[in-house]
């Protein structure tokens, strides 16, 4: 793939993006990722034990949040933050002062194009966020803004401007992202196919936003990357980013902000336990038959012209509509509204650009 | 892929805009050659056409139209005269290729057998209500994501199977004239369920369809005053498949667009593209009208077939575009003319 070689420079926003990642191992991982992430400011969040030492390799810029510092910085509003689970991620999103966030698993390395050439998965993150999306009309040539493709005959030009993209959501070689059952009966499938695309998710369809190789424009859509409460203490897991994502493209569809979804790969290195996986899931399944339901009928109102307000009116929805289905989602509905003050609280002034409402269609 | 295809169930049809259909057959002869093959001379092609032998086919030219149809208000020069094709099928899914288009090779290099992954399309379910951001996850090696709903992992029928094309994109003329040079080199390896209200431009140039279901929704519509023989000059394809689409969302059918691809022309006349530019800017400028319009049909519950939804969006045309621009209301009126035809023709046999 030539593209980021013939292309001239996609600018490295090195001041303007954060790289975000929990982890409770190590990091020996970012030694493989040296070349591409070493100018970027890392934000490690460390789940588990606080009293353990993560070792970061030597070179990086980071600053690193453990249990403690969570539960130090944001007082009793902590409790919207989940421990044990890599949900505590969305905590390095909150004390982010930049632009751009880009979240990966410790498991996922850098993999290789059709060519063998190493894929920079930042930089392709990057371009996808710069680039317009285009959500109001399915381009058939997948992202008309990359090189070599355009928008084809009938794509009506006054929807050839796009919008801002928000969130570039990139996938996985090697060991696919999987539900428990599915690991289960497929113990041994590797995804190998590498589609070279990258295609914006249109409006109004939902999709499963995976956290493990993920980019976003925290000015516009920040406040909505709550992964919710998980792990420890918590009737269910593994469905941290799926909540976000959920969250998030609705409000992207009501803002009129683009999702993209497609390259970059990584390559994801570990399967997890799918019995551990179906213990954490096993609620999760059952839910999301309601959850789907929930969010595709979702309609914020006009008067929701930021994120925050949004996002405030969705948890209503979610105590009011969702709270029969367990408790869990009463104390869901709260922790994401204690997020939201605990987001106000750090990002204080004018974080929240308005958006006009209800664009488009 | 290991479907079965029956020979039977399959209709190839070719609108045959150039007579001499030598290369064109010898070329994908592979690939065609165990199914019948529909061609439909376009009425204002004088020449006899030259197919080389070996093809179980059968060739419609304007009296034969003349004929079957009798008098009509359609025209079915140009592009539009595969549609006669489709009425005159009585299988189940119907291939058409444009007949400058030759089978393209993966980036394995092997040629692409564009028939059978329409076919496949065709025969695995759609999953149009959730996004799989691994694709189509009926294919090999590929499965539903974490997150994705287990009630909606048996899809619906997929009714629609739209494929791309390497070389020359199916540009609009004002993208030609800009960028005469540019080649789809980029060979995506992936089917998709375009998913429910998301509205696509369906190009006629490679695709397939499910005749039993869709009977009538793959119409003649919409015809440019300037309508001409080049792709860039024509909407029909593109008003056809949003009805489809529109279609296929009310009955709860799914469309698909990736594979397969093939391999399309030789080169841009770029003097051609500007005339075009010049004389059809109508096209371009009727999407800005189109769109919205599609976007805004509801169907009502009563429209239970593909007939129901013809007629009862010629209606909403006619009604809300027709003032527009008459073009609009031939379409509407053309709408309801095929489903006549199709009644009469198309639903014999089938």
């Amino acid at each position: 793939m030539a593209d980021s070689a013939s292309i001239p420079n996609t600018p490295l926003l090195k001041d303007e993006l954060d790289i975000v990642i929990p982890t409770i191992r190590n990091l020996d991982f970012l030694e493989m990722w040296r070349p591409f992430f070493q100018p970027y400011h890392l934000i490690i969040v460390q789940d588990g034990d606080p009293s353990k030492t993560i070792k970061v390799p030597e070179g990086f810029d980071y600053e690193l949040y453990n249990r403690n510092d969570i539960n130090r910085i944001l007082g009793p509003k902590a409790s919207c933050i989940s421990f044990k689970d890599s949900a505590c991620r969305c905590f390095g999103y909150m004390i982010s002062k930049k632009k751009y966030i880009y979240t990966i698993d410790d498991d996922c390395f850098v993999a290789k194009d059709p060519s063998g050439k190493e894929i920079n998965a930042l930089e392709q993150h990057i371009k996808n966020l710069l680039c317009p999306s285009t959500p109001f009309f399915f381009n058939t040539l997948y992202d008309p803004f990359r090189d070599g493709a355009d928008f084809v005959r009938g794509y009506p030009f006054s929807l050839r401007e796009g919008v801002s993209t928000a969130v570039s959501h990139g996938l996985w070689l090697n060991i696919p992202d999987y539900d428990a059952p599915t690991q289960l009966v497929k113990p041994r499938e590797r995804n190998t196919r590498y589609v070279d695309a990258v295609l914006t998710v249109p409006k109004g369809t939902l999709f499963p936003m995976c956290g493990m190789n993920l980019a976003f424009d925290r000015e516009l859509i920040g406040p909505a990357m709550y992964f919710g409460l998980m792990g420890d203490g918590q009737p269910i897991g593994r469905y941290d980013d799926m909540w976000a994502g959920w969250c998030t493209k609705v409000i992207c569809d009501h803002l009129g902000l683009g999702v993209k979804t497609g390259l970059p790969y990584i390559w994801h290195s570990k399967a997890s336990n799918p019995f551990v996986n179906l213990k954490k899931e096993y609620k999760g399944i059952f839910w999301q038959e309601e959850l789907i339901p929930f969010f595709q009928s979702a309609v914020l109102p006009k008067d929701c012209t930021t994120v925050q307000k949004c996002y405030i009116e969705l948890s209503k929805q979610v105590r009011e509509k969702l709270g029969k289905i367990d408790p869990y989602f009463d104390k869901l509905a709260d922790a994401m509204v204690t997020w939201i003050e605990a987001w106000d609280e750090l990002n204080p002034s004018g974080a929240a650009a308005e958006k006009p409402n209800g664009t488009a269609k | 892929m290991s479907l079965n295809i029956e020979d039977n169930e399959v209709d190839i049809v070719i609108a045959a805009l150039r007579s001499d259909l030598t290369a064109f057959m010898e070329k994908w002869r592979p690939f065609f050659s165990r199914f019948h093959l529909i061609i439909i001379k376009d009425p204002d092609v004088e020449e006899d056409l030259q197919i080389p032998p070996g093809f179980d086919h059968q060739v419609f030219t304007k009296s034969d139209m003349a004929q079957i149809l009798g008098a009509t208000s359609i025209n079915f020069t140009g592009h539009s005269c595969r549609y006669f094709g489709y009425l005159v099928s009585h299988k189940k899914y119907i291939i058409s290729i444009d007949d400058d288009c030759l089978p393209a090779r993966d980036n394995a290099g092997t040629l692409v057998d564009a028939v059978a992954q329409h076919i496949v399309n065709l025969k695995t379910p759609a999953t149009p209500f959730f996004f799989n951001t691994l694709y189509d996850p009926f294919c090999k090696g590929a499965d539903f994501v974490r997150g994705y709903p287990f009630s909606l992992r048996n899809g619906v029928e997929c009714v629609l199977s739209c494929g791309l094309w390497l070389n020359i994109a199916d540009y609009d003329a004002p993208t030609q004239v800009v960028k005469p040079n540019d080649r789809n080199v980029r060979y995506v390896d992936a089917v998709m369920t375009v998913p429910v209200r998301a509205l696509m431009p369906v190009s006629g140039i490679n695709f397939g369809f499910n005749r039993e279901l869709l009977g009538p929704a793959l119409l003649p519509g919409l015809r440019l005053a300037g309508e001409g023989k080049e792709r860039w000059e024509t909407m029909e394809d593109i008003w056809c498949g949003l009805c489809t689409k529109v279609v296929c969302d009310h009955l709860g059918l799914g469309v698909k667009s990736g594979l397969p691809y093939v391999w399309r022309g030789d080169g841009v006349d770029v003097r051609g593209a500007m005339d075009s530019l010049k004389r059809e800017w109508e096209g371009v400028k009727l999407m800005e009208e189109i769109v919205p319009f599609f976007q805004s049909v509801r169907l009502p519950s009563t429209a239970v077939t593909a007939e129901d939804c013809v007629i009862e969006m010629a209606a909403m045309v006619k009604e809300q575009l027709g003032p527009l621009n008459p073009v609009f209301a031939s379409a509407a009126d053309a709408m309801v003319e095929w489903v006549k035809l199709w009644k009469a023709v198309g639903s014999q046999g089938a």
